[in-house]
């Protein structure tokens, strides 16, 4: 197995799906010859043309709801949207149009149709930047939302939700491009809905995902040596959500965190936990407890950053709290 | 009435219209018969409860889409608006799953999820209304690149209104249908009224087929209730997109009956435009083209007792089943 870096895997994924598929196209800005301000589909230019690999004009709201007409007529579009942060730019697209499709046409229609964008803090882009609002999409009923974590995950989503019949938000982590790991050079898909137990014990289940699932599993790395198990569990889509491996988990250690990077108030982890309390209370040996970013738009300063998002440390010692 | 369209810009028109086929004249004044029937009998069916929610009537402005959907073929595409059974009846929407659908039974073309706001006709190319002004803009746009990729040979009229004209996503997606020569047209419905904001208060150019220059498409303003003229505008429109081209805006002006939607009495409407509009009804302005009364009455009455089927066939529909419903919803 080849090592490869994140945005590797994602590139390979495009090109094997553009490759089987004529269908598959991808726009966004400045993806074609300069290959995107994160490579992602870089030298896709040059392998598709300019007919497939679409430059787009700074239009955010237009070329996403065009992806969406493009999908309702069975093409099969993958709009890269640079930064998460401009995505609210396409929001009635995204929200009222690509979501309620299927659902409006009596389930007629199909909007086959990938938004792949990036959010997140950790370079000092400040604070329209540096957001993560997957809470947004993971509150619309009809879209799919995936967010790996790590090389092997980003090739083996992209690949599915290409081929999904619906539209799915597909969110990587601007500090993930650059992390490596072990991504097969043959093709192979991972089912969304499927969340991965990145590491196993037994005291306590962290449920997390994207970027935070390297520094979950790096506190519990930390944690082994003081005797305390910590099982990770890297939901890797928050939409569909693997209710039955989070639970399974949970009715295995009796004790659950729900970390995650976006702003506490309103986040993914307040409805998993709720979710957890609801459905495994009396396997619980504690009350469900969240470690996620500070209510407040990221600074630029760079130590003011840092204080934002969850830290290894902080993960550790809530866990050690909780135990 | 006059002054308010740009002759200059009309071309031969005129002369070209003496030339149509007859059966085509026969069948738009079918289409126009058919629409202003249909919205008439929704407004009653409103009026008795039968119609919840929403519902924006067409009526007075059948000429629009009665026009330029004769200027395509069926596999052709179209996106509509929150104003969007003429479309649909003129892309060959079934009355009895129109009828079923607005009145949210489960026979309807969306079974009863979408109602009159979100009729959709995927077997006509007909890819749907919308319930968001400007929505369906950047959707047309899509569905042009779409067929680009598919190397298809398809247009796509993209209806919308004055109102959305002045929604980002107008200028955005003009811009990427010019740039690149997408097989679209973009048919504008400027019924002077964005809900009650009349157009000479929310734009200082009013004839808004202008704002295409800014775009580098040709742009042109063409008598909305003249059926004839929007449909020969828009061939030539359809041919240039399908030649590749790229896109047009035809601004077709035109007037509401009466208020948005049907719990809305206008008052705000100026009264002596309606009398000048309602003078050259789109219906009637079809009708005397043809010089046939016995066909005419024989349109007429096929088109009541289709009507009245459709509005039994909704009537005696079932409403969905909540349980099949609840069963459905992906709860994930």
């Amino acid at each position: 197995m080849a090592e490869m870096m994140y945005r590797e895997a994602l590139n390979m994924a495009l090109r094997e799906e553009m490759q089987r598929d004529p269908l598959v196209f991808v726009i966004g800005e400045g993806i074609g010859q300069r290959g995107g301000s994160y490579k992602v589909t870089d030298r896709l230019y040059e392998e598709f043309g300019a007919h497939r690999v679409i430059d787009m004009p700074i239009s955010e709201a237009s070329f996403t709801g065009a992806a969406v007409g493009a999908a309702i007529v069975g093409a099969r579009p993958v709009v890269e949207i640079l930064f998460i942060d401009f995505s609210m730019l396409a929001m009635d697209q995204i929200v009222n149009q690509a979501a309620k499709y299927n659902f409006m046409s009596g389930g007629k229609g199909h909007v086959p149709m990938v938004l792949r964008t990036q959010g997140g803090a950790g370079n000092g882009l400040a604070a329209q930047h540096s957001q993560s609002l997957e809470a947004f999409f993971y509150h619309i009923p009809g879209l799919k939302v995936v967010m790996p974590s790590v090389p092997y995950d980003a090739k083996g989503l992209l690949k599915s939700s290409i081929r999904e019949d619906s539209p799915v938000v597909f969110i990587e982590h601007k500090l993930l491009y650059m992390t490596k790991g072990e991504v097969p050079e043959e093709e192979y898909l991972l089912p969304l809905g499927k969340a991965d137990v990145k590491r196993s014990g037994n005291d306590i289940t962290v449920v997390t995902y994207s970027y935070m699932t390297l520094k979950c599993l790096e506190a519990a790395e930390v944690l082994e040596k003081e005797g305390i198990g910590v099982e990770v569990v890297d939901l890797r889509t928050l939409t569909p959500l693997d209710k039955e491996t989070i639970l399974e988990s949970v009715r295995k250690t009796g004790r659950a965190l729900v970390v995650h990077e976006a702003c506490k108030r309103g986040g993914v982890g307040g409805d998993i936990a709720a979710m957890i309390m609801e459905e495994a209370y009396d396997d619980l040996d504690g009350p469900v407890q969240r470690v996620a970013g500070k209510n407040t738009p990221i600074p630029y300063n760079i130590d003011l950053e840092k204080v934002c998002v969850p830290t290894v440390e902080e993960i550790a010692e809530a866990i050690i709290r909780m135990v | 009435m006059e002054k308010e369209l740009n002759p200059g810009k009309r071309g031969d028109v005129e002369l070209v219209a003496d030339d149509l086929d007859e059966a085509l004249l026969l069948e738009m004044f079918r289409k126009a018969y058919t629409i202003r029937r249909f919205e008439q009998r929704c407004v009653e069916l409103y009026r008795e409860g039968f119609i919840r929610g929403y519902f924006h009537p067409y009526l007075g402005e059948e000429g629009v889409a009665v026009g330029s959907i004769a200027a395509i073929g069926r596999d052709d595409y179209i996106v509509s608006t929150h104003r969007g059974h003429g479309h649909c009846i003129c892309k060959g929407g079934d009355l009895k799953l129109m009828m079923a659908e607005i009145m949210g039974r489960e026979t309807g073309y969306c079974n009863g999820r979408g109602g009159s706001m979100h009729i959709a006709n995927l077997d006509d190319h007909n890819l749907g209304a919308n319930g968001i002004v400007g929505g369906g803009i950047p959707i047309a746009t899509g569905a042009a690149l779409g067929i680009k990729i598919k190397k298809g040979g398809e247009v796509v009229l993209g209806f919308f209104s004055d109102g959305a004209a002045n929604n980002g996503v107008f200028g955005e997606s003009l811009n990427l249908a010019a740039i690149f020569d997408l097989p679209v047209v973009f048919v504008l419905e400027n019924n002077h009224y964005a809900v009650s904001t009349p157009v000479e208060y929310s734009s200082r150019v009013t004839d808004l087929a202008r704002r295409a220059d800014g775009y580098g498409m040709p742009g042109v303003t063409v008598d909305g209730n003249d059926a004839v003229a929007v449909y020969l505008e828009t061939k030539k429109a359809v041919s240039r997109a399908r030649r590749g081209k790229g896109p047009t805006l035809i601004e077709a002006k035109t007037y509401r009956h009466g208020g948005h939607h049907v719990n809305d009495p206008g008052l705000y409407m100026d009264q002596a435009a309606m009398a000048r509009w309602k003078s050259r009804d789109p219906v009637d302005l079809l009708r005397k083209r043809l010089n046939d009364d016995a066909k005419i009455r024989e349109i007429e009455e096929e088109v009541e007792s289709e009507l009245a089927e459709a509005v039994e066939f909704a009537k005696k529909s079932p409403a969905p089943s909540v349980e099949e419903f609840l069963a459905s919803i992906e709860d994930y």
